[in-house]
């Protein structure tokens, strides 16, 4: 081969305590290319380029920039080596416009916005950025931000950029546009890493794909010769079935009516807009959106954490017949009220469990009111966890271990064990494969399924649009906070839920104008 | 142009390394070796200081703690334990506002208050009442008071998120200012109350301080089973956890913070009691005398588990009674004893340390390159 590599790593180990992040992993990029380094969640990639932009020091092993060796001991010796690298979660200053975070912090002694904003201009069309320079941030959509941080790096100089799961909060048109941009900075000559667990994100823009596996190198493939099922072999270990199953519904009956509920958040901002939705048993409701479009709002207002300013929510109660209003009733009303709803938030161990709490404890946290004892009862909610850790296959040391101490896919099997296990009527889950490994994604989606088997009413908040149109029976799609559209599951695309994840937006934009 | 960017080496000498692997009597090991460094320091330090010999030093802290325990006399031994009592009490007091996450630096002024109103029944309602009503009231009334100086910032933080730390705080001033207003009051212009012969807790054989130390050890008990075995125990530790879950599942927060308050405030006014009802029989505001803080160290050092408290106060204590004795042999007064309890809780919080961190030096890559 004819290039240049851009940068070498030679036998790279990271420890964390006793967990190997990394374990001699050896990689090479090479200038005018874009490799993907692709793995399950907790296989050591985000660690791994995280050394490379010198956010961690590796403990062993040697990377070469150029082909010669670096020390890169901080991100600004990493900037000074041209590497850049776009975190999955931004660092931008809010209030100020995209110019100024652009130049924020560059220590070359003058503040010329001027001359720096002419400079912003000619990479953007240089690369094809569409960016208004004198925009705030806080006014801007995620992609925007994104774009702001891709800039920011090349203003910086950088021709070796990382990008951390660059897609997850992308739709599937803005994937795109990047894609084109990440194209022609390759032809530019630079060195392109993307960090990324979606297969045919992978296929469809990399030249080569490294793959990494519990921390080890596992091998480099040329994108043109493999396949998907050749990668997954790869990344997991062993062959596996990549289908989600979908039954037809049946018997379904409306279990959860929710009518015309606004909520306003504390800073005054409207965050769901006269939403109304009918939820059925015995069926999976799909609800897709741009991250922060309400999403959060919609399902704790259902599970009473929300204050809401109008509308109802009626839960049809299938062992009296009768209608309960559940608005502005707390989860312990709720509860009390005999309404079995379940709900699996999106941060698990800041709200669905206690990090700290073993998981006999985090168990408890369902039923410990019960009685009129003072004192806990250990003994059911011990049986139960070991139970689901038997049921579930969840990795632990013991039952009481903390849960903070074990892998996501493993905390999120604790949880939805527990939430399962209260025999809901309504189960309510947030992007609940988030984080999880190909095994734990798929036996939630199985359990998922046997809920809605059982004819449980479940709600679905989900970002991977694949799973989404796979798994669900209906799709509701939410922007800024409205349903923009209910479409089948069966006969959607993804393009057209694409389509109505920006609908109220350019709605919205238009309005202004 | 990629010339321009070569660095030097310079890579960091070590570097440190979170660890929670680290075996629970491996953990303790280090804490007791800990302990046995720092009390080799303070020898060392006391017999530089006072000119003594080595040995000299630890007999002096020893008989000055323990008395003449082997001649059969315990009255040394019975301040000590009282001393230890005091403190736990305030420890213990704090112990539930802290695993709440509710950082209470208010136990000084609470335990004042809880002072005040003893001392308000023994001289206004002493000579009127019956003892053991009198003693009831005094109960009752000390509760109350600490609870209430406990319950006021809670009820800030609940409802309008104030900040516990600065708020408990301001409430020690204010409750150092009136009692130091009550005195004037009471104190004839002496600014002492001398002792009120009423309403003071009964001698049992001879000792004062034996319903003192009952009464603590009592709390002890109570407090590590309502910790960790009762619902409400339980709730508070959800809420220190994460408020979120506790939302989610439905606990009441409010409520919890605000009755957790009433019970740290209530123990701390407990112990106000012990020291004017059942110690001093009078009150000043040195009465508590900076115990309210130390207590703060006490609850965390003994990891909020009520019964390792027992043994940080009782080796606090030791080292504060013993050393002030050293102290008193070469004519030092009683600042050299708080230095040096200062410096052993310094090294006692800096093991932790060595428990959370590891240290890595640097060297597997030179040699991977020879």
């Amino acid at each position: 081969m004819d290039k240049q590599p851009a940068i070498e790593l030679k036998n790279i180990t990271k420890r964390f305590g006793k967990v190997v992040a990394n374990k001699d992993v050896n990689l090479t990029a090479y200038r005018g290319e874009i490799l993907s380094i692709l793995g399950e969640n907790g296989s050591g990639k985000t660690t791994l380029m995280n050394m490379i932009s010198g956010i961690y020091f590796p403990d062993e092993g040697e990377i070469f920039i150029d082909e010669k060796e670096a020390v890169i001991t901080s991100p600004k010796d990493a900037f000074s080596y041209k590497i850049g690298m776009i975190h999955q979660h931004f660092k931008l200053v809010d209030v100020f416009s995209e110019a100024e975070n652009i130049v924020l912090g560059l220590e070359d002694g003058k503040y010329n916005l001027k001359a720096s904003t002419e400079q912003i201009k000619k990479i953007s069309e240089q690369y094809g950025f569409e960016l208004d320079v004198d925009k705030k941030i806080y006014t801007m959509s995620v992609s925007e931000k994104q774009t702001v941080e891709i800039i920011k790096v090349l203003y910086r100089g950088a021709d070796i950029l990382i990008l951390d799961e660059p897609t997850a909060v992308l739709t599937p048109q803005e994937t795109e546009k990047l894609f084109n941009i990440l194209r022609r900075m390759r032809d530019d000559g630079k060195c392109i890493i993307i960090i990324t667990h979606k297969l045919h994100e992978v296929l469809s823009l990399s030249d080569r794909v490294s793959v990494l596996r519990k921390g080890e190198y596992v091998g480099t493939v040329n994108t043109a010769e493999t396949s998907e099922s050749e990668l997954t072999e790869m990344m997991v270990g062993k062959k596996i079935e990549l289908n989600i199953e979908r039954n037809e519904p049946h018997d379904t009956i409306d279990r959860l009516i929710v009518n015309g509920i606004t909520c306003v958040d504390r800073m005054g901002t409207t965050v769901l807009d006269d939403v109304s939705f009918t939820a059925k048993s015995g069926e999976i409701l799909g609800i897709a959106g741009i991250a922060g479009s309400g999403q959060r709002e919609l399902l704790e207002s259902i599970a009473g954490l929300q204050h809401l300013s109008s509308g109802e929510i009626l839960y049809l109660n299938p062992k009296t017949d009768s209608i309960e209003n559940l608005r502005d009733k707390t989860p312990m009303q709720i509860r009390n009220m005999g309404v079995r709803l379940s709900f699996v938030p999106e941060d698990r161990l800041g709200m669905g469990l206690v990090g700290n709490m073993d998981i006999v404890d985090n168990m408890m946290l369902r039923s410990y009111s019960k009685g009129h004892s003072m004192f806990l009862k250990r003994k059911k909610p011990k049986d139960l966890a070991m139970k689901i850790i038997h049921d579930l296959e969840v990795v632990t040391p013991s039952a009481s271990t903390p849960v903070r101490r074990l892998s996501g896919g493993n905390v999120q099997k604790v949880l939805v064990g527990r939430e399962i296990a209260a025999s809901p009527t309504v189960l309510m889950v947030a992007y609940p494969v988030r984080g999880l490994d190909i095994n734990s994604s798929y036996m939630i989606y199985n359990l998922l399924n046997e809920q809605k088997e059982k004819g449980v009413a479940v709600i679905f908040v989900g970002e991977d649009l694949d799973v989404l149109v796979e798994l669900c029976d209906r799709i509701m799609v939410i922007g800024s906070g409205k349903i923009t559209g209910v479409v089948d599951g069966r006969t959607t695309t993804k393009e057209e839920i694409g389509l109505l994840m920006t609908k109220s937006k350019q709605e919205g934009e238009s309005d202004n104008g | 142009m990629a010339d321009t960017a070569v660095k030097t080496h310079r890579e960091p000498l070590f570097h440190v390394v979170k660890r929670d692997d680290m075996p629970w009597w491996k953990a303790w090991a280090i804490r007791a070796a800990t302990i046995v460094i720092a009390f080799f320091i303070v020898g060392l330090l006391s017999a530089a200081v006072t000119e003594k010999s080595f040995g000299e030093t630890y007999s002096v802290m020893f008989s000055g703690v323990f008395g003449r325990l082997f001649e059969g006399r315990t009255t040394m031994l019975w301040k000590y334990l009282q001393e230890i009592a005091i403190l736990l009490c305030l420890a213990l007091a704090l112990t539930p506002a802290f695993k709440m996450k509710f950082w209470n630096c208010g136990a000084e002024g609470q335990a004042l208050m809880g002072g005040l109103a003893p001392i308000v029944c023994m001289i206004e309602l002493g000579p009127k009442l019956p003892y053991p009503v009198l003693i009831a009231v005094i109960a009752i009334t000390s509760i109350i008071a600490g609870a209430i100086w406990g319950v006021i910032p809670a009820i800030f933080k609940a409802w309008f998120n104030t900040n516990e730390t600065l708020f408990t705080l301001m409430m020690n001033y204010i409750a150092t200012q009136i009692i130091a207003y009550y005195v004037y009051l009471k104190g004839g212009g002496s600014n002492v109350i001398n002792p009120v012969e009423y309403g003071n807790f009964p001698a049992v054989g001879n000792n004062n301080y034996f319903i003192n130390i009952v009464v603590v050890a009592v709390i002890t008990v109570i407090m590590y089973i309502y910790l960790k075995y009762s619902k409400q125990g339980y709730e508070i530790s959800v809420v220190g956890e994460s408020q979120n879950t506790a939302r989610y599942i439905g606990i009441n927060v409010k409520k919890v913070i605000i009755r957790t308050m009433v019970i740290s405030g209530a123990l701390c006014g407990v112990t106000g009691m012990l020291l004017v009802a059942g110690t001093d029989h009078s009150i000043n505001i040195n009465s508590v005398g900076g115990q309210g803080f130390t207590a703060i160290l006490m609850s965390w050092l003994g990891q909020f588990n009520p019964f390792i408290m027992v043994i940080m106060t009782a080796l606090v204590v030791f080292l504060r009674i013993g050393v002030s004795k050293v102290a008193d042999t070469a004519l030092l007064n009683s600042s050299f004893s708080e230095i040096m309890v200062g410096l052993v809780i310094l090294l006692l919080v800096g093991c932790e340390f060595f428990i959370n961190y590891s240290i890595k030096f640097k060297h597997s890559k030179k040699e991977a390159r020879v």
